[in-house]
């Protein structure tokens, strides 16, 4: 079965591009324009894994990362941040929060599949072991 | 009982005490531990002020005028309150100078001028004679009331013998000799005489309480206490007119002439010169002073007018002297003893008072009358004898004794003609005329020799017209028709009624005069001609004295060049070859160099040399004596201004120092504000970077992200493609505006934007920027109204960046319109000096909240249901800053739900001249 990843952006154009990639690897995708709207998505949708946009109305990326990680449920989603913003700063502060990925924009198509990749590569090694 | 005998050896005895203790007072001061180096002796010394003529004279006036003897009193009063300051300043400029007397301190006041020197002398010895008459007047006459005993009727002179065979000239002679003895033992550079000074502030106390012992027994002993005696005045029509203003007592104008002129006379006295100024031993001492000599005065005043009703209701039919009360009241009693100390007590305050004005007046007579005159008289070669201290101490004594036979002679020629009170009157009238050239000399810069010259001749002038000439007229030594008809039988001439001012007392009427005649020239020639380089150094050493009170000034304005030995000689030439080797040893110590000949003549010495010969001859006569021995080069006003501006420009750097540091001190603050708000303005910029950084990378993403996708995706479909290239150019041109915007930006934040004002027609504007959007308007299918009057005013403006606000607003509200169908109206209307203009939509409004945030940088207000709003978020903030340069302001009106409506006005353009400056 094809992996599962939620796309979380409020740029529709880059909302398009993600989508777009994702599909193109056989990804079952699910689109969230903003944080209330990711939370309700990762509840009913279950992704495997989470492309999330720091900077977005209502709630941002990083309180949503939070939300995802304090969920017992969700635990084995693999969460990578998507962000404008450049500064370690950030970076550190998305890590910690549970993270497992940090992309800059503008980001390589390439690197950002294979980071993504790699994500669900790894995610599924243990299962196959507990099966 | 006070048989002849008894009573001149009981005088004897008491002038032998004063001589005690003035010789007390010199050995110690010799020894260094003076006596009178504290406040109270220097006080009880002031006292000198009291003579006869308050002792006695004060009972004789009240019996006449009642209350009115007082302004003699209530003046020096009110003086001693602005001696902190004025006297302070006469002393510390008197010592600094080392001057030695009145004429001594205004010749040095106006450029060390001789001829002042002497017209001020001549002034003072001829005002002060007929007070010096006075106190002969006084001893002689109570000599004689007192040998009377036990008759107390008033004697009359029985016309003796001028001279040799009337006892007043004895006396007069006795006091000569006194005071030679007392002033003139030895001749000192300071000219202060410490036991003289002991002697004074003993007979000051010896006075006192003799007044007050004959006070009290007249109160308690003959009467009933204070209430009685008043009390039974009051009941006498005559006696209780005596105790009301502005009648018996003297019009209003008599007072206040009165207190003017002891006002004058407690600064300006000779005497007093010496005991406040000359002999003064700390400046300190004068702070006390300034309380403890009015309680002085009030303490010997108490009495007079219970001695005056006691003498006047003791002897009702007038046949006693009143100006006798003092000692008729007692020797009426039959009090033998009390008789004696009120003799004793009248005695003390007229030798006081002749001692210390004969030693101050022959000083001047000295220093700068006969001095400066035998200094010229080449043929008596003064200039060359080696020892001159001799000659000093012969002029002086000889001064002495001239003075008093002076006043003998004015007391047999005019004495009994006037009462006490009115003779020293006269003399008060007399040193009044010192008052402008002194009070304006430390207090005013542009005060000059020839106008202080000119103000003393004038007033001493006037004063001898109307005072002392009737007063020899009254004495029958003029005709008195001089009196009556004025001179060459001229009514105007009168010299009691002056060009005809009539209404005066003759006191305030000379007053009146003499001194519009005296401050009148003195302001008036000294704003003709303002004062030379010589009169310029002085003025700013008196006037700036409380300025620099360690400096010794005068020296700074001299050049020259001299030797020590030829300077040695000259002051031993006057003080005596051994005192003048003392001082210069002295000044040698002082200096720090090893010995008298190690010492270099600069200015220094010279001036020192000038100061101690200032002590001795005075300060204009020091001044020719130096220049005679050194060679000088004279300053030009320029050169002194200099100096005199270098001292103000070193006073002023200091002042500027004093400042630049509270200055820094508040620059240190100002930086550390200024820090704060740098570190703030830094933490904003690295947000705003942050920011912009953000809003780039956001178009630059989809940008990179659709050109990598078609570049690994050759086969993608014609239609995606399309709408990835389509993505590519929209977020391209959406990067592009917002470098555009961001850039524009920083330029208008940096004042760097720039404006092309002319007057514009804003109707145009809007015109134009509603065709400009009408296509997109139409593709929205919004509703776009104008509303334009049919004619406005001019504003002067950027044409352009009134497009670039206008497309903002319009396109924000066609991109908030979106709700069908939309409808936006611009509207355009003018109000009392603006033009203003509406942008309405129907869209989905703004809460109050964000009504003001929309307008700062990067902050969008977006919808929740469409998402992330277009544009850079820095098109509202960039045109209210644009409106605000031009003068305008602008706001948005909103409710959530009801449209959101943009105004900003603009100012009307104020003319045509306006717009063709800009």
């Amino acid at each position: 079965m094809s992996h599962r990843i939620l796309i979380v952006d409020d740029e529709p154009n880059i909302v398009a591009s993600l989508e777009f990639l994702m599909r193109g690897s056989n990804y079952e995708v699910r689109v969230a324009r903003d944080g209330e709207e990711a939370l309700r998505g990762a509840e009913c949708f279950r992704p495997d894994l989470v492309l999330l946009d720091v900077m977005m109305p209502q709630r941002s990326g990083f309180e949503v990362c939070q939300k995802i990680r304090e969920n017992p449920a969700f635990r084995g989603v693999k969460i990578v941040m998507l962000t404008a913003k450049g500064r370690d700063l950030e970076k550190h502060r998305g890590l910690d929060l549970g993270a497992n990925a940090y992309v800059t924009k503008p980001f390589s198509t390439k690197e950002l599949m294979s980071t993504v990749r790699g994500l669900l590569h790894t995610a599924d090694e243990p299962d196959t072991v507990r099966r | 009982m006070l048989t002849a005998p008894v009573i001149v050896i009981a005088s004897f005895a008491y002038v032998g005490l004063l001589f005690a203790i003035a010789y007390y007072g010199d050995k110690r001061a010799d020894a260094g531990r003076s006596i009178i180096a504290n406040p109270y002796i220097y006080a009880l010394s002031l006292a000198v002020y009291c003579t006869s003529w308050t002792f006695y004279g004060s009972v004789g006036r009240a019996a006449t005028s009642g209350i009115g003897f007082l302004p003699i009193y209530l003046g020096p009063t009110l003086m001693a309150a602005l001696w902190w300051y004025v006297m302070l300043k006469i002393i510390r400029i008197s010592k600094q100078n080392r001057i030695t007397s009145i004429a001594d301190f205004i010749a040095s006041r106006y450029g060390k001028s001789q001829m002042l020197g002497g017209l001020v002398t001549i002034i003072a010895v001829v005002g002060i004679i007929p007070y010096i008459a006075l106190q002969l007047k006084a001893i002689s006459g109570t000599f004689l009331i007192v040998l009377q005993y036990p008759a107390f009727a008033t004697p009359e002179n029985q016309g003796a013998p001028l001279f040799l065979g009337d006892n007043t000239f004895y006396i007069a002679m006795l006091l000569a000799a006194f005071t030679i003895l007392f002033g003139t033992r030895h001749l000192d550079a300071t000219e202060r005489h410490e036991g003289l000074v002991a002697a004074i502030a003993f007979e000051s106390l010896v006075k006192l309480l003799a007044f007050i012992a004959v006070g009290l027994f007249v109160t308690f002993w003959l009467y009933d206490g204070f209430g009685d005696i008043f009390g039974r005045a009051s009941q006498t029509p005559q006696l209780s007119a005596l105790l009301t203003l502005g009648g018996e007592s003297g019009s209003y104008a008599t007072w206040a002439s009165l207190t003017f002129l002891s006002m004058a006379a407690i600064m300006f006295l000779p005497r007093q010169f010496q005991v406040t100024v000359v002999e003064n031993v700390d400046e300190r001492h004068l702070t006390k002073a300034i309380w403890l000599f009015p309680l002085y005065l009030l303490a010997i005043n108490i009495f007079v007018l219970p001695i005056t009703f006691g003498g006047l209701l003791h002897f009702p039919d007038g046949t006693v002297d009143a100006d006798t009360f003092v000692l008729t009241l007692p020797i009426a009693e039959r009090q033998p003893w009390l008789a004696l100390f009120a003799f004793i007590g009248g005695l003390s305050a007229a030798t006081g008072m002749v001692i210390v004005e004969t030693i101050a007046l022959s000083t001047m007579v000295c220093n700068d009358l006969v001095m400066p005159l035998l200094l010229r008289l080449k043929a008596l070669r003064l200039t060359e004898r080696r020892d001159l201290s001799g000659l000093l101490l012969g002029i002086r004594r000889g001064a002495i004794v001239l003075i008093l036979v002076m006043g003998y002679l004015y007391f047999y020629l005019a004495g009994e003609a006037y009462a006490l009170v009115s003779i020293g009157l006269i003399s008060f009238s007399a040193v009044a005329q010192f008052a402008p050239a002194i009070i304006g000399g430390i207090f005013w810069k542009g005060g000059t020799r020839t106008a202080a010259f000119c103000g003393l001749a004038a007033g001493f002038l006037v004063w001898t017209y109307t005072l002392l000439l009737p007063s020899f007229a009254k004495s029958g030594w003029l005709p008195i028709t001089f009196l009556s008809h004025g001179l060459f039988g001229t009514d105007l001439l009168k010299p009691q009624q002056l060009l005809g001012l009539q209404g005066l007392d003759d006191i305030t009427h000379c007053l009146f005069w003499s001194m519009l005649a005296n401050i009148g020239c003195y302001v008036g020639v000294s704003l003709i001609k303002g004062p030379n380089a010589a009169e310029h150094g002085q003025a700013t050493v008196f006037v700036d004295a409380l300025k620099h009170p360690l400096a010794a000034p005068g020296s700074r304005f001299w050049r020259g060049s001299a030797s020590v030995n030829d300077l040695l000689l000259m002051v031993g030439r006057f003080l005596g070859p051994e005192r003048a080797h003392e001082a210069f040893a002295a000044y040698t110590r002082s200096r720090g160099a090893r010995s008298v000949e190690g010492l270099s003549a600069d200015a220094n010495l010279v001036h020192h040399a000038e100061s101690l010969l200032a002590g001795a001859i005075g300060s204009a006569s020091a001044r020719v004596m130096v220049a005679s021995v050194v060679e000088e080069e004279p300053l030009d006003i320029d050169e002194v201004m200099n100096i005199i501006d270098e001292a103000s420009q070193v006073l002023a750097y200091s002042r500027q120092l004093e400042q630049k540091s509270q200055e820094l001190e508040a620059a240190t603050n100002e930086l550390r504000g200024a820090n704060q708000r740098l570190q703030e303005l830094d933490r904003l910029k690295d947000d705003f970077i942050s920011t912009v950084t953000h809003e780039l990378r956001t178009p630059l993403t989809s940008i990179r992200a659709f050109s990598e996708i078609l570049n690994d995706n050759p086969r993608l479909d014609e239609g995606e493609r399309a709408k990835f290239l389509g993505i590519i150019v929209k977020e391209s041109e959406r990067l592009t505006r917002l470098i555009n915007q961001v850039l524009d930006l920083a330029k208008i934040e940096s004042g760097a934007a720039e404006w092309h004002s002319s007057e514009i027609d804003m109707r145009e504007v809007l015109e134009d920027s509603v065709t400009a959007v009408s296509q997109l308007f139409k593709e929205r299918k919004i509703d776009l109204t104008v509303e334009l009057p049919q004619k406005v005013p001019g504003i002067v403006a950027d044409r352009d960046r009134l497009m670039q606000v206008m497309l903002n607003l319009l396109s924000n509200a066609a991109k908030f319109s979106e709700r069908a169908p939309g409808a936006v109206t611009v509207s355009l209307a003018q109000q009392s000096g603006f033009l203003r203009v509406e942008v309405k939509d129907n869209g989905i409004g703004i809460s109050a909240a964000d009504q003001e945030v929309i307008f700062e940088k990067f902050r969008q207000v977006g919808d929740t249901l469409t998402g992330k709003p277009q544009g850079s978020g820095l098109g509202l903030h960039i045109s209210r800053r644009i409106i605000e340069h031009f003068g305008g302001r602008m706001w948005v009106k909103s409710r959530p739900g009801e449209g959101a409506c943009f105004l900003f006005t603009l100012p009307l353009a104020r003319g045509l001249a306006l717009f063709k400056a800009a």
